[in-house]
């Protein structure tokens, strides 16, 4: 292992981490809404956005993410929108990780039992106070663990960013390796800078879901 | 004390799938007074609460709160049910929040009263039902009898014109029974205004002005807890009570 090569290298990998790290949250964060978005139509039954929903999730959970990607990067400027590799694969990474998000939500609401937005009637709150203030925490709470797995599938995702043209780790291990041959130290840094990019969340997962499963029992 | 009419409900009917749960109930509830139901699992006492309080529609019949009609339907029955307080078999306390935070959640979002000014009176009434130390656990750090004390502060903030009890202590283990019922005896002489459903006799007995025995859906007899239970009228309520005796 040449630790020179290692330091030269270092930079160009710390800025494709930022990019990816700044890429991957923001597309879970758009998965996030959608995932909200959807869980609250499903759950609730709303007439004609329900059926969309469905068809949606499947049509997302049921593709790569790579494909999913081409068509929205090689696609779109054929219809006339142009589309930037970075908003591609945010937008791309969005709606992957939403039809996952809506699952674990809507199975997170499901577990809220009826009787608990009863409560919440009964003490004069409408319909929207009750979904906020009552079931989205407890939803959000039963479905956290799935939540967790889901960013950290979305963080691994990224790495087929680099077939947009994106400069994120995989693209920079590549590319360096294409254009000097030091694989193994190439290699070590795109391992080392995915735990570090990871392994936060795992942690982060795991403490929320012991205190999830002490503090919610119901009554 | 102020002796108009608060609740009445005027020839309800309920039926789930077809099946009639109440018939032709009319009830009045005057302000202060304390009305408990009593009657065998199924005769459709819950569900008469639950009717009273918009949370089941009726199909036929009137429900009134001090003259405003209760109506799941209308947009004001959110206003109504803030005038109605409720307390569950299951306390339905929200486990996510401390019991600090259970108690203020309404009167802050619904009544849109200030943090500091609910919570002080949270923790006036924490202090009555004698749980104040407990006041930043969650729920699920409680006993059941303390549970549901959490649970009738949280009504009683609202400042409800009615209280309706369901069943309070049906969940509780029997050690936990008294320190529920004393906070609602210390209720009722405060000329709370109340609507009971029970299967304690002896607490029956104690809190109630006036005793509705109810069975099949329908309202069999009513009169004084001593009319009730020392001279029966009808024979369904004759053995109903020689069933609840040991």
């Amino acid at each position: 292992m040449d630790t020179e090569a290692i330091r030269e290298y270092l930079p160009r990998f710390a800025e494709a981490f930022l990019l990816t790290v700044r890429i991957g949250w923001m597309g879970i964060g758009l998965s996030l809404v959608i995932g909200i978005a959807g869980a609250f139509i499903l759950h609730y039954r709303v007439p004609v956005l329900k059926g969309l929903t469905k068809g949606y999730i499947e049509l997302f959970r049921n593709t790569p993410l790579l494909v999913q990607l081409f068509f929205i990067y090689f696609g779109l400027p054929k219809l006339g929108v142009m589309i930037s590799p970075e908003v591609c694969g945010f937008v791309g990474l969005g709606l992957l990780g939403g039809s996952y998000m809506a699952e674990s939500f809507r199975s997170g609401l499901e577990a809220v039992p009826g009787i608990q937005s009863e409560s919440a009637l009964s003490l004069g709150m409408n319909r929207r106070q009750i979904f906020f203030y009552v079931v989205l925490p407890q939803a959000f709470a039963v479905s956290s663990p799935s939540v967790v797995a889901n960013v950290i599938f979305l963080l691994k995702e990224t790495s087929v960013f680099s077939a947009i043209s994106l400069m994120d780790l995989m693209f920079t291990a590549k590319d360096l390796i294409g254009l000097y041959y030091r694989t193994t130290e190439c290699l070590t840094l795109l391992v080392v800078f995915y735990v570090i990019m990871l392994l936060p969340v795992s942690i982060v997962g795991r403490v929320l879901e012991k205190k999830v499963r002490s503090g919610y029992s119901h009554g | 004390m102020d002796k108009r009419e608060l609740l009445s409900a005027e020839h309800v009917y309920k039926y789930f799938d077809g099946t009639p749960i109440l018939q032709d109930i009319n009830l009045k509830i005057k302000s202060g007074e304390v009305v408990v139901i009593i009657g065998p699992s199924g005769c459709g006492k819950s569900t008469l609460l639950r009717c009273l309080n918009g949370l089941e529609k009726i199909a036929e019949g009137k429900i009134e709160l001090d003259g405003d009609m209760v109506d799941p339907a209308s947009k004001e029955i959110c206003r109504l049910r803030e005038r109605i307080g409720m307390v569950f078999q299951s306390y339905e306390l929200f486990p996510h929040k401390t019991i600090l935070d259970n108690i203020t959640l309404a009167p802050i979002k619904v009544q849109k009263r200030k943090r500091t000014e609910a919570e002080e009176e949270a923790l006036k009434l924490l202090e009555r039902i004698g749980l104040s130390a407990h006041k930043d656990k969650r729920p699920s750090q409680l006993s059941g009898g303390q549970k549901q004390r959490v649970a009738i502060a949280r009504a009683l903030i609202m400042h409800p014109e009615l209280l309706l009890l369901d069943e309070i202590t049906a969940a509780l283990d029997p050690e936990m029974v008294r320190e529920v019922l004393e906070v609602v005896l210390d209720l009722a002489k405060e000329g709370r205004t109340m609507l009971i459903v029970t299967h304690e006799m002896a607490f029956a007995r104690a809190v109630a002005d006036r005793i509705i025995f109810m069975d099949e859906g329908r309202i069999i007899e009513e009169g004084t807890p001593e009319r009730i239970f020392e001279a029966p009228e009808t024979e369904r309520l004759q053995r109903f009570l020689d069933n609840m005796s040991f």
